[in-house]
């Protein structure tokens, strides 16, 4: 007999994972809620959740007093500069891994994961001092470096993964068929890669954007990007609730629509192709 | 077969990448070596000098050293058990035939991509402000008096927050690894009337074991190195300071660089020790 699933049971199942759903997505939507409040009405007591006067009043607020903008900005440059500089270095290392196997290409991958794995904190310093150094110290220029360096890893893995799904036949073909190198990468294997690669670049992405050790040590009122911005809010004086929530709002949008598209890559990139 | 020169292209095109990563972990790595056996206070006097093991021995038997310990210790094995608990209860959950599936499944992973700083700022203000707090309202609302949450169970509220970060990473993973899950093996064990626990026991939890390995072993990675969640709630007061804010105080605040160092060093052994463990995994699955 096949086991038909019952609507009821359906039924059921909807509604107990939708209420764990708003459970967890709550912390999220109150803030974006509350980011339409007077301040008043932010504290107000009970809360109101939906019938209070909306008003769009704290984005323009925290935009005059902290530059939003800027910290934007230094946001963009540096998620978008260190996925770029990250991308267009381990594309030919993953594709040679991929492609032309030896026997120290595991290792190297090993290896390269591992660095993934040396904690921040125990280079912070000579981080810290070689910035000073170099004037790189509140400068987007070091945070694109930094940022690039600690995802690298991760960016060879997922376009290594990536890759070895390529059937290799293809690239015998065109072999044969006399394609140079450059050619078998421009008219056979790109194709092919796109889709992996912009997975990979949209991870990176995000995982730069909510980087908040870098961002938060090596940079000041000049490079901070918006997790400096937000954390300058720790320790605010008055009433702040709806401004708080305006200024998070603002600093998360981007990167949680951008990750509801990446639900798949986040696995894979994440563990390593350890768990598929 | 791969011809001689296209290996050679192939290690000219990696070279950037290996050496990349080279740098980046030796040159940090060896010059916090040297400082941990140095003598060096940037802001008062500079580096003064050889300093043997002194600052290992001075890390480790400062009274903050133990504390730090046991609270890196209880946040990452705290978030874990959360995080793994309820991250395979979901996963079970969502892999249920049920209307709007993609959506549920798009809140429960909405927070992954919250930043740190928003993440922590949020709670801290808009739910565990013991005034104006979500929880107090909740509190109050029965009878109880409002909990002062991040300073009377600091560490409780710290891994309440980076719970709530990491869940839907633990179920993500969790759930990937329940969708491979073979089906007819199931229906054949529910047909020979082995109960709904019997089979999530015998058949499930197996199955997940290494996606549940998979999942302890990369958060404990990121665990051991939450910086943000502390830094903008408690600033490692009331307990929780944890080794990895331990050695940020001891080098940015008070500029006692080679103590510091020290710190990291034995940080890095204790990553290390993790790592090494997951590498076999990870290792092993290249095979595959």
């Amino acid at each position: 007999m096949a086991r038909a699933v019952t609507s009821r049971r359906k039924a059921l199942n909807t509604m107990i994972a939708w209420a764990v759903g708003l459970v967890i997505f709550f912390p999220i939507l109150w803030t974006i809620l509350t980011s339409f409040k007077s301040e008043a009405q932010a504290i107000s007591d009970p809360p109101l959740f939906l019938f209070f006067d909306w008003t769009i009043e704290n984005y323009g607020v925290v935009q005059d007093r902290s530059d939003y903008m800027r910290y934007l900005w230094n946001s963009v440059i540096i998620a978008g500069g260190s996925t770029l500089l990250g991308v267009v270095v381990a594309v030919p290392a993953a594709w040679s891994m991929a492609f032309v196997p030896s026997k120290r290409t595991k290792d190297i991958l090993l290896w390269m994961l591992s660095t993934k794995m040396l904690p921040a904190v125990g280079v912070l310093y000579p981080i810290y001092l070689l910035f000073i150094e170099l004037g790189l110290l509140d400068t987007r220029t070091g945070l694109v470096i930094v940022l690039m360096l600690i995802n690298l890893p991760i960016i060879v893995w997922m376009l290594y993964t990536y890759f070895k799904e390529i059937p290799v036949d293809i690239l015998e073909a065109a072999r044969m068929d006399g394609a140079t190198l450059r050619g078998e990468i421009l008219h056979v294997l790109m194709p092919m890669a796109v889709p992996g690669i912009a997975s990979t670049i949209l991870l990176s992405l995000i995982l730069a954007w909510n980087e908040a050790f870098w961002t938060l040590n090596l940079t000041a009122a000049k490079a901070g990007p918006l997790t400096a911005f937000i954390a300058s809010y720790s320790s605010p004086e008055g009433l702040f609730f709806a401004k708080l929530s305006a200024a998070s709002t603002m600093a998360i949008a981007p990167i949680l629509i951008l990750g509801w598209f990446s639900q798949k890559q986040l696995v894979r990139g994440l563990t390593f192709g350890a768990v598929k | 077969m791969a011809t001689r020169h296209s290996r050679s292209a192939a290690r000219i095109m990696m070279a950037p990448a290996v050496i990349l990563l080279l740098g980046w972990m030796l040159v940090p790595l060896t010059m916090t070596l040297w400082f941990s056996f140095r003598k060096f206070l940037p802001l008062r006097g500079g580096d003064l000098g050889w300093a043997g093991l002194e600052n290992y021995v001075r890390f480790v038997s400062s009274s903050s050293f133990w504390p730090s310990v046991q609270a890196t210790l209880t946040i990452v094995g705290g978030v874990l058990v959360v995080t793994v608990i309820l991250g395979v209860l979901l996963a079970l959950l969502l892999d249920q035939p049920m209307w709007g599936q993609g959506m549920v499944r798009v809140l429960v992973i909405a927070p992954f991509f919250v930043m740190p700083t928003v993440s922590a700022l949020v709670w801290k203000n808009m739910f565990m402000d013991p005034v104006n707090g979500i929880l107090a309202h909740i509190w109050k609302f029965f009878g109880a008096t409002p909990v002062e949450w991040l300073s009377q169970a600091s560490m409780q509220s710290i891994i309440l927050i980076v719970s709530w970060q990491w869940l839907p990473f633990a179920t993500l993973i969790l759930l990937t690894a329940v969708q491979s899950l073979d089906r007819e093996q199931l229906e054949a064990a529910e047909m020979d009337g082995a109960p709904s626990l019997k089979r999530f026991w015998f058949i499930i939890l197996p199955h997940l074991s290494r996606a549940i390995t998979v999942v302890i072993l990369i958060q404990t990675i990121f665990l051991l190195s939450i910086f943000a969640e502390i830094f903008v709630t408690t600033q490692g007061s009331f307990g929780t300071k944890t080794l990895t804010y331990l050695i940020f105080q001891r080098v940015l605040e008070s500029q006692n660089v080679g103590l510091g160092s020290a710190g990291g060093v034995y940080a890095i052994i204790l990553a290390n020790i993790v790592a090494l463990f997951l590498m076999r995994i990870v290792g092993r699955s290249l095979d595959a």
